[in-house]
């Protein structure tokens, strides 16, 4: 036997069409409906419930990666902007203390210079320029005393504005670098001067690349113009154009979502430094920030998964359980059905036959009567000649009446017992009287009939009709399992406990072994097609169980069968 | 010894009648329980063979009007019909129920049986 046999439940195999009126329902269509509606109101709010979490995560990320972004890209502003305010600082503090005087002198300027490097650090050299642009005064590694600036945007600048925050750029002396200028008025002469400092680039982006960024991030400066001015990983070389769209001036941090190149999206943090051409971006991979929810991801299918096929295998097996029982409901109920139907359907026929047996009795005992009368005329008046072959026909006419009279009364007892309750019986009388309606079929077919039942078996009570159509039935199906000329034997013993035992045996065909089991049930046949109806058996069955007996039986295939039934001798009243 | 034979069909109960004659049994008959009780008033009758199902007066009630008047009468039963409660009514008047047909022979036996 497959696996799929052992777990087919057993409606499975019930036609959908209700041809024989026995399927009250479609099983197969309630197995459906139930799994579909369970199904659904099971597993829509799950995956709405998934579907929602997922969201609801990514968004949070989202929002988590916008403002951890935002955050770094500010402190980094803050960070530089301090930096270049301190340098400025540093530089005012230099021409409020020492004065255009106090710079002028060289060896004084070297001391400066010595002790802001070791101070502030990054500073590379300081110089003064005078109102015509003249380099007045320099300390520092490269030879620029005398140098004219008047016709540099830088010195224009600081003259109007008062202060000045370079670019990085590579000037004369072709290495990045970036200054910072002030201007500085001499109360003695009302000469403006400016005063000038290099800072090398190295502090500055340090500042930048020490930034701790996960997973690809990348924090740089550009200035307004979008040149790079410290190195930046991914985005371009120094001093080229950023490959990023630049947003324009605001005050505040700004981050966005911005399709680089390639295909590549970055979340990306903008920040402007005040009063210096300075933009810091922090740009960092967006498909890497997002990474956690790919884990995310993964976990919540995979417990949607196993959710869903848990769900499901638990939703078809409570289906088909449910469904199940509901069929084998019906099918009880059918069977009940079918056995009352029977048992209405013998009462009918016994109330038939009794009417039947009622009207031809009558005439018969007309015919009997009249026959006798003129047998008697023959015999006892002498003016009728003693003519043999008269009273031959006669008598012939008598017994034949007689014959007749016998198989009447025979029906009326039959028919009058099926709807009698307890009777005391002796069972040989009653098994007489079966046999009696199957002993012409039975010489027809030569078979021999061999009762062996004891004389002294006591009395029992029983419900005689279901008991004669127990015996009946076993009979009769012992007649159809034989060929012609087959033996019949029929036996019954007292045992000890109170209890009768008969048997019927049989020559006949048998009963393959795996029959064995289902001849009891309800339409199982192997007689289908020659009209069996599969109830004999089943009804025999439900008989001997309301009489509160059992039955057994024992085949061999080609040998014969034993039918073996054992009944209480004190049947219950209620039985 | 007279024995009185009431039953419906008259074809039935004349040659009954007859025959029973033939076999020394004096026999009267008739088809209807009232002219039954008439007679039985002018004859004494030692049994009666009544058919259970009748027209008007059954087999039973005719029984229990004639035993009223002739307490030493005995009552036989015939009947073609195998009614259960009818046998039983039968029994309890002493078990003398026969279905027909009958053989003459019989009846002439229960007859005996019961008038000895």
């Amino acid at each position: 036997m497959s696996l799929m046999e052992k777990i087919r439940p057993q409606f499975w195999d019930t036609e959908s069409n209700g041809a024989t009126g026995k399927d009250l329902f479609n099983y197969h269509r309630i197995w459906r409906l139930a799994i579909a509606l369970l199904a659904v109101v099971a597993l829509i709010p799950l995956t709405v419930m998934a579907f929602i979490d997922y969201n609801v995560t990514r968004h949070s990320l989202e929002s988590e990666n916008l403002l951890r972004t935002a955050r770094t890209t500010s402190n980094t502003r803050r960070s530089v902007a301090y930096y270049l305010e301190e340098r400025t600082k540093a530089l005012e503090f230099l021409a409020e203390h020492e004065g255009i005087e106090g710079l002028h002198d060289s060896d004084n300027l070297t001391n400066i210079l010595a002790s802001l490097k070791t101070s502030f650090g990054g500073f590379v050299d300081i110089g003064i320029i005078n109102d015509h642009g003249q380099q007045i005064a320099y300390i520092g590694p490269y030879d620029l005393l005398g140098r004219d600036y008047s016709e540099q945007e830088w010195f224009r600048d600081s003259l109007e504005h008062g202060t000045y925050i370079s670019s990085v750029f590579l000037g004369f002396r072709d290495e990045p670098h970036l200054i910072v200028a002030r201007k500085v008025l001499d109360a003695r002469t009302g000469q403006d001067f400016v005063l000038r400092a290099t800072l090398d680039t190295g502090q500055f982006n340090s500042m930048l690349t020490s930034i701790d960024l996960p997973g690809g991030g990348d924090a740089f400066m550009v200035d307004r113009n979008g040149i790079i001015q410290t190195p930046s990983k991914q985005h371009g070389t120094l001093l080229t154009k950023v490959d990023l769209a630049i947003p324009s001036y605001s005050e505040k941090t700004s981050v966005q979502q911005v399709p680089g190149n390639g295909g590549t999206d970055y979340t990306v943090g903008y920040a402007y430094i005040k009063d210096t051409p300075y933009i810091v971006l922090v740009v960092k991979d967006t498909e890497e920030l997002m990474k956690p929810l790919q884990t995310i991801r993964m976990e919540l299918l995979w417990i949607m998964l196993v959710s869903i096929a848990l769900i499901l295998v638990v939703i078809v097996g409570v289906a088909t359980y449910m469904v199940n029982k509901i069929y084998i409901a019906d099918q009880t109920r059918a069977r009940t059905l079918h056995r009352m139907e029977h048992t209405n359907r013998m009462a009918s026929i016994g109330r038939l036959a009794a009417g039947v047996a009622h009207e031809i009795n009558n005439p018969l005992a007309i015919i009997n009567e009249k026959a006798g009368l003129i047998n008697d005329l023959f015999v006892y008046k002498q003016e009728y000649a003693h003519d043999e072959r008269l009273l031959a026909n006669i008598r012939s006419i008598i017994n034949s009446v007689s014959r007749c009279g016998k198989i009447t009364k025979r029906l009326l007892s039959f028919a009058r017992h099926i709807d009698v309750e307890m009777d005391s019986i002796e069972f040989k009388e009653l098994a007489n009287e079966v046999v009696d309606f199957l002993r012409k079929e039975a010489e027809y077919r030569s078979i021999a009939i061999t009762m062996d039942i004891p004389e002294n078996l006591p009395a029992f009570v029983s419900d005689r009709g279901k008991l004669q159509q127990i015996f009946l039935n076993l009979v009769n199906n012992a007649f159809q399992a034989m060929s012609d000329g087959g033996h019949l034997y029929i036996s019954a013993r007292e045992v000890t406990d109170g209890k009768l035992v008969f048997a019927v045996q049989d020559d006949g065909c048998g009963i393959p072994e795996a029959d064995i089991k289902r001849i009891f049930d309800p339409f199982f046949s192997t007689k289908k097609k020659s009209g069996g109806t599969g109830l004999g058996l089943s009804i025999t069955y439900g008989l001997v169980e309301e009489l509160g007996g059992t039955m057994a039986v024992e085949s061999e295939v080609g040998k014969g069968t034993v039918f073996t039934i054992t009944m209480p001798l004190k049947g219950s009243k209620e039985a | 010894m007279k024995v009185l034979l009431v039953d419906d069909e008259v074809e039935l109960v004349s040659a009954m009648a007859e025959r029973l004659e033939f076999r020394g049994v004096d026999a009267d008959w008739t088809d209807n329980g009232e002219a039954a009780l008439e007679m039985a008033s002018r004859t004494d009758y030692a049994v009666a063979v009544l058919d259970m199902k009748m027209p008007r007066l059954s087999g039973l009630d005719l029984m229990e009007r004639l035993s009223s008047q002739h307490p030493d009468m005995k009552f036989i039963f015939l009947s073609g019909h195998g009614s259960e409660a009818d046998f039983k009514a039968g029994c309890a008047a002493g078990c003398n129920y026969l279905i027909k047909p009958i053989q003459i022979d019989d009846l002439i036996a229960r007859i005996n049986q019961v008038a000895g």
